[in-house]
């Protein structure tokens, strides 16, 4: 089985997000980053896959140099090989940007599934997968929690409001993941040290011969909204902090 | 010249659901502002006499496409059907719900038709003739203000957050083909496994009640449950309590988990991790239970009470029985 993976670097879920004066954007100079965790989810299930039925893992990266050290994180952690895609010219690369640069690498090899995250935790899209699936002209599964390869297709769990779908798509097609797929597992230190030699195939836009215009801009970055200060209800007994409770959102809040 | 505003009506099982009419009112105001009708497309078998409720809602004219492909859900099919009206009308501006199905929609057609998408948007105005998409990025750390430069531009909304409101419009009705190749629809619905609960999902539910890892175990939650009942609402969990098997995943909120937009998120036994605060901060109203009173979540909370949950939670029960019967 050919399997691709693609990851995306973020900053780890921790980080305190500083918008700049200008609201241009964010301060990323003090930002530690990491695998965006629905990744982790794809990668593990596409190296369980491999496990299981034999083959190869790709991981496919867009990003800064400084990316390169998740796909690392990727190969340490069972990944084959990797491809990053690497380009001053998609520092402003959206959605649509970013899976053409995808569809691009990934057109030029094998491919059996590919693996997203059901979304990246800095943009919070959920875009790449589809788009993907789509530029590719192959089907797509979003939101997965339970996948089976049974040979020519796969059958997937989807939980969707009040219930889940279960569903079977022909392969090729790029399936996203939840959690709830899996656990996803640590590198190893042997799996850090085969890591660094495993091959890393890296390229710039033009290679690909893609558009880098952005279909989207982000015009402005602005704070969150503030609250109001909340209150803290005080009282000697249970009884009457939660009595005092009730009325506020009855009177003050009326949302009951 | 790209004119109208439109909106992907979602409907399941020849229902509407709330968050079309959502969408129909965010999209009713700025049409109005634009001086431009509403347009709606509604895609299913047997779903033309929904039409009529989408006017209600405001919507002038609602484009049914009918076909026995079309239901239940497939992405390819509904993608193929929605982006073949849209190209033969060009709205300017196309919106969906951010619901799992308009997500799962929205990102394939925006590839489809080669244009730009803001997601899981929490308003929407427009500055200069144009939609401008304001959405939380980084798990609501910040805010971007997204305009997209091709045409249509599309935004998904999340749900519970866009106010409903009636504006009677004629919602004239046009059947079109959607003409959907069959061999181009390789995914296949082999089974649907209804929740039975009887509740609605956390993402549309108006009022939620959660617990995290004070609930001390499974039992804990009878408590939270009495509470929803008497609110009409749900029970939510925090990671560390679906993590450790007390409740489903379907019911964690955060990052990792669903983001919620309830009028009223009662926090019980929950510390308010960034990662949790990322999928609740956007509710109307925050009430925190917790005996620390140093706890994160007091900083989002509207009322909190720094006390035991399981002596404040059964008082607050009967609190608002008395208030609501
Ligand atoms: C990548 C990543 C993704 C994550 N995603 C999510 C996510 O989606 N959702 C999420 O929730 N978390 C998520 N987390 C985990 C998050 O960091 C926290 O670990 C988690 O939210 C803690 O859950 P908790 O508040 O229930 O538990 P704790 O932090 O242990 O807090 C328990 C609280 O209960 C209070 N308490 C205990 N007993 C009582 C009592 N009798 N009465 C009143 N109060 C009491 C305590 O004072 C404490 O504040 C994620 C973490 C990572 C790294
Ligand atoms: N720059 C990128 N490089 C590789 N994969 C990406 C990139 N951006 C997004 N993806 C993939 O698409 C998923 C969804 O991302 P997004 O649409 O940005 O929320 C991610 O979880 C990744 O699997």
């Amino acid at each position: 089985m050919n399997i691709i993976a693609c990851v995306k670097q973020v900053p780890d879920t921790e980080a305190q997000i500083k918008v700049k004066a200008d609201g241009s954007g964010i301060e990323d100079g003090q930002i530690k980053w990491v695998m965006n965790p629905y990744d982790e989810y794809g990668v593990e299930e596409a190296l369980r896959l491999k496990e299981k039925n034999g083959g190869e893992v790709t991981i496919v990266s867009v990003g800064p140099a400084r990316a390169m050290e998740t796909i690392r994180t990727a190969l340490a952690m069972g990944a084959d090989k990797g491809v990053h895609v690497s380009d001053p010219a998609l520092d402003n690369a959206d959605a649509y940007v970013t899976a053409s640069a995808l569809a691009a690498v990934i057109k030029g090899m094998p491919y059996d599934i590919i693996l997203c995250g059901q979304r990246a935790i800095d943009d919070d899209s959920g875009q790449v997968g589809p788009m993907l699936a789509e530029l590719l002209g192959i089907p797509q599964l979003t939101l997965v929690t339970k996948l089976e390869f049974t040979g020519s297709s796969v059958k997937v769990i989807r939980p969707i409001e009040g219930a889940q779908l279960s569903i079977e798509t022909a392969l090729p097609c790029v399936v996203t993941a939840q959690k709830g797929l899996n656990e996803p597992r640590y590198a190893s230190l042997p799996g850090i040290m085969k890591a660094k030699k495993k091959p890393v195939d890296v390229k710039n836009a033009a290679a690909l011969g893609i558009s880098t215009d952005a279909k989207t801009k982000v015009a402005k970055t602005i704070p969150p909204p503030a609250r109001p200060p909340g209150k803290i209800i005080c009282g000697d007994e249970p009884a009457q902090k939660a009595a005092e409770v009730a009325r506020l959102l009855r009177e003050e809040a009326k949302v009951i | 010249m790209a004119k109208g505003v439109w909106i992907i009506a979602e409907q399941r099982d020849g229902a509407l659901r709330k968050i079309s009419f959502e969408l129909a009112s965010a999209a009713r105001k700025l049409a109005d502002q634009l001086g431009d009708e509403v347009g709606a497309i509604l895609l299913g078998s047997g779903v033309e006499n929904l039409a009529a409720q989408l006017g209600k809602y405001g919507v002038d004219k609602v484009f049914v496409g009918d076909s026995p492909a079309l239901e239940p859900y497939i992405t390819e099919a509904h993608a193929a059907a929605a982006a073949k009206i849209i190209k033969e009308n060009s709205p300017a501006i196309v919106l969906l719900g951010a619901s799992v199905q308009g997500k799962d929609l929205a990102a394939r057609l925006a590839g489809k038709l080669a244009t730009g998408l803001a997601t899981d948007c929490t308003d929407v105005k427009i500055a200069d003739g144009k939609l401008v998409a304001i959405r939380p990025m980084y798990a609501g750390k910040c805010f971007g203000e997204v305009v997209t430069s091709a045409s249509p531009q599309m935004a998904s909304l999340r749900p519970n957050v866009f106010a409903m409101a009636e504006n009677a419009k004629a919602a004239a009705v046009t059947k079109f083909d959607p003409a959907i190749d069959a061999a181009s629809i390789k995914s296949k619905v082999l089974e649907v496994q209804k929740d039975t609960s009887g509740k609605v999902d956390l993402t549309e539910a108006n009022v939620i009640v959660a617990g995290g890892r004070g609930m001390k175990g499974p039992e804990g939650f009878q408590i939270l449950e009495e509470l929803a009942e008497v609110l009409k609402g749900c029970v939510g969990a925090s990671r560390a309590a679906v993590d450790a098997g007390w409740k489903l995943q379907k019911d964690q909120v955060g990052q990792t988990g669903k983001v919620v937009s309830p009028n009223l998120y009662i926090a019980c036994g929950i510390s308010g991790a960034i990662q949790h605060l990322a999928g609740m901060s956007s509710s109307k109203y925050i009430v925190a239970i917790n005996k620390d009173a140093e706890a994160p979540i007091f900083t989002k909370a509207d009322y909190g009470v720094v006390d035991d949950l399981f002596k404040v939670v059964p008082e607050l029960t009967s609190a608002c029985k008395k208030l609501v019967g």
